[in-house]
């Protein structure tokens, strides 16, 4: 950026017009909007119990402490067994981990034969693979929980990986064969001519620029499967529940007093990572969804 | 090097057929190049020719082999690209390298070869560079370079200078023509211009809707056109084409051509061979070139070919070291290429001697050469 590129320009010289204050009001107010939860979430998860009854909801908390997190992560009741969210924390890594890597790379992989290997009846192939974005997670629910009976998956980490897979293909094979569409042909007949075949212009050409759409992949993918609800409360057991299951449970544990604390550091333990993955990558998945051709 | 021989290629998208059966052959070592407008089916000749797409009839063969059903990396070709299509994440030294590395060459064999082909093309200091950071001529180099590490039989070229901005296309153009004439690989080369044709070419294909309306040298195809399309699409400004009718006065056959002004000459078409007996009183299309009508030839005293005509001047268009004028014929807009100095402002009658002697008359009916 040349220099004083940063220079704010206020329409009428130096100094704030009233339009320009306007506007700061505006956009202060929304962020607050969406920020003050987050907020309350984050002091509440700091206060002892005494001091959220006997305080407000948004104020200070009289004395700083971690308890709650402790609680939370290590020894809180989640329905009978008080084993906090740890285990359960590891079980969505395990799940999606695994589930991301491979719906990305098959979902690169079936981008890079719908734009450049087509065949006949590639893109019908290709229309009712996208049909796959439009089902709502619902309808797919008894004929998956059959089928995971018969590959005998059912209440398995294994299970979870194979439906988030298979949930997340025509997402990524979307966004990897929009992507590759921008790569001229003639670069992919240049690597024929030079003797490469399938393989091997796929690793040596394509996947080479495809760092912006693999970060797009990844936050979109990380972000949808561990924060679902649905599939993990229904294809899951006792023992390969994900966070999100076990901050239902512990929120909706009846016994004893309800700790407020103890459910807002869960859930911020049950948010951190997605947050985490975007603010980490969010500039390329900008950068990457708004991509445009590949300049030979 | 080797030869190429194609016979009765047919090409058909779904049901539109592109190429309706061509049939060329090209000696080893000879520069041929495909020219038509867009969409004549050159780029798909070209295609069918690398292995790129599949042909629905006929034969290819390189040497002596016939290559329908080999696939692009086996038919020993190298094809230089309109983008250039360099693999944008590598640099120019891995860019050569690529072609040879998928076929197992050496690395110290690469090595050797990059150096020749960079010192042959002017290369070397752009060797550790991305494409991105090259400019067109450059990454036109580093293209050619490319194709020439390989050391193929045979070279293809897909309008390898339509990106490249026009002074560095004229350069570029001598760039390959001495290239040519230093390695003498067979080249095939596809292009729009009709000038890169006629400068590039041992012979030029002239394409139009899916066939090859003349296979000749430049010399022919500019001098002798088989037909009306070959005639106006090769030369520019194009070959006049006046409409007139065919009669004798004197003994002599010609056509009668009526200026602007209301005044009619009479022009004696004489060609040794030509035989115009049949044509006598019918419409024919007299084809003539703007540089055959002039303000003065060198050698026209005495010439019984060079006739005099006066027409009223409506546009002039000073080109340099010429100026084109505007005059009306048979009232046809026909171009005449003059000396600057000898050119009349519009509205005043100008006297321009005509050229008989490489007029040319065509049927208006079939479009062909009549004699052709």
């Amino acid at each position: 950026m040349p220099d004083g590129g940063l220079e704010l320009k206020t329409g009428r010289g130096p100094g704030l017009s009233f339009g320009r204050i306007l506007l700061y009001v505006a956009l202060i107010a929304a962020a607050a909007f969406f920020l003050i939860p987050f907020f309350v979430m984050v002091i509440t998860s700091v206060k002892s119990m005494e001091d959220i009854r006997t305080g407000h909801l948004i104020s200070w908390p009289r004395q700083f402490t971690l308890e709650a997190w402790i609680k939370a992560w290590g020894s809180a009741c989640i329905g009978v067994n008080c084993v906090g969210m740890k285990g359960y924390f590891w079980n969505s890594v395990r799940m999606v981990v695994p589930s991301v890597i491979l719906s990305t790379l098959i979902g690169a992989m079936n981008g890079y034969v719908f734009s450049k290997w087509r065949f006949p009846g590639s893109e019908t192939f290709f229309s009712f693979l996208l049909l796959g974005c439009f089902i709502p997670f619902q309808v797919i629910l008894l004929p998956m929980s059959l089928t995971l009976g018969w590959f005998k998956m059912a209440q398995s980490i294994q299970g979870l990986i194979l439906v988030h897979t298979i949930y997340g293909l025509p997402f990524t094979t979307l966004f990897f064969r929009n992507f590759y569409v921008t790569i001229p042909d003639e670069i992919i007949r240049a690597a024929k001519i030079d003797g490469a075949g399938f393989f091997r212009i796929l690793w040596r050409v394509v996947l080479p620029v495809s760092a912006p759409i693999f970060v797009v992949s990844i936050i979109w993918q990380t972000t949808q499967i561990w924060n679902d609800f649905l599939f993990g409360v229904a294809f899951s057991g006792s023992g390969s529940q994900p966070v999100t299951v076990a901050l239902n449970n512990l929120v909706n544990t009846s016994t004893g007093v309800k700790e407020y604390n103890v459910d807002m550091a869960a859930a911020i333990i049950a948010g951190l990572p997605t947050l985490f993955v975007y603010i980490i990558s969010g500039k390329y998945f900008l950068r990457g969804l708004t991509a445009g051709a590949v300049k030979g | 090097m080797a030869s190429l021989t194609i016979s009765g290629i047919r090409k058909s998208f779904g049901s539109e057929e592109v190429l309706k059966g061509v049939s060329l052959s090209v000696a080893s070592g000879e520069f041929l190049v495909l020219v038509g407008p867009s969409g004549c089916g050159k780029s798909t000749l070209l295609n069918l020719i690398a292995g790129l797409e599949t042909i629905s009839a006929g034969e290819i063969r390189i040497g002596d082999r016939v290559v329908n059903n080999v696939r692009p990396k086996d038919r020993d070709i190298a094809m230089v690209f309109q983008s250039y299509a360099l693999y944008p994440n590598m640099n120019v030294r891995q860019n050569l390298a690529f072609g040879l590395e998928t076929r197992g060459v050496p690395k110290a064999r690469i090595k050797e070869t990059i150096e020749r082909v960079a010192n042959m093309l002017q290369i070397e200091e752009l060797l550790d560079r991305r494409p991105r950071q090259l400019s067109g001529g450059q990454r036109q180099r580093v293209a050619m370079g490319r194709a020439l590490a390989r050391d193929p039989a045979i070279f293809l070229f897909d309008e390898p200078l339509s990106n490249l901005d026009a002074k560095l296309r004229v350069e570029m153009r001598t760039e390959i023509k001495l290239l040519h004439q230093r390695i003498k690989t067979t080249i095939v080369y596809v292009t729009h211009d009709q000038i890169e044709a006629l400068t590039l070419a041992d012979r030029i294909a002239v394409m139009n809707d899916g066939i090859i309306h003349q296979f000749d040298t430049p010399q022919q195809v500019y001098d002798n056109p088989a037909n009306l399309f070959v005639a106006g699409f090769i030369g520019s400004p194009s070959m006049n084409f006046i409409p007139c009718r065919l009669v004798e006065q004197n003994g002599r056959k010609g056509a009668v051509l009526k200026a602007g002004s209301g005044k009619s000459f009479f022009l004696p078409v004489e060609r040794p061979g030509l035989s115009l007996q049949q044509w006598l009183g019918r419409e024919v299309i007299l084809g003539i070139r703007p540089e055959q009508i002039a303000g003065g030839f060198h050698e026209q005293e005495g010439n019984p070919q060079i006739h005099e005509i006066e027409c009223p001047v409506e546009v002039i268009e000073p080109t340099g070291p010429d100026t084109l004028v505007f005059v009306n014929i048979n009232g046809r807009e026909v171009t005449c290429r003059v000396n600057p100095k000898a050119a009349k402002a519009p509205g005043q009658a100008m006297k321009l001697m005509v050229d008989m002697s490489k007029a040319l008359l065509f049927d208006p009916q079939s479009e062909q050469r009549i004699g052709a």
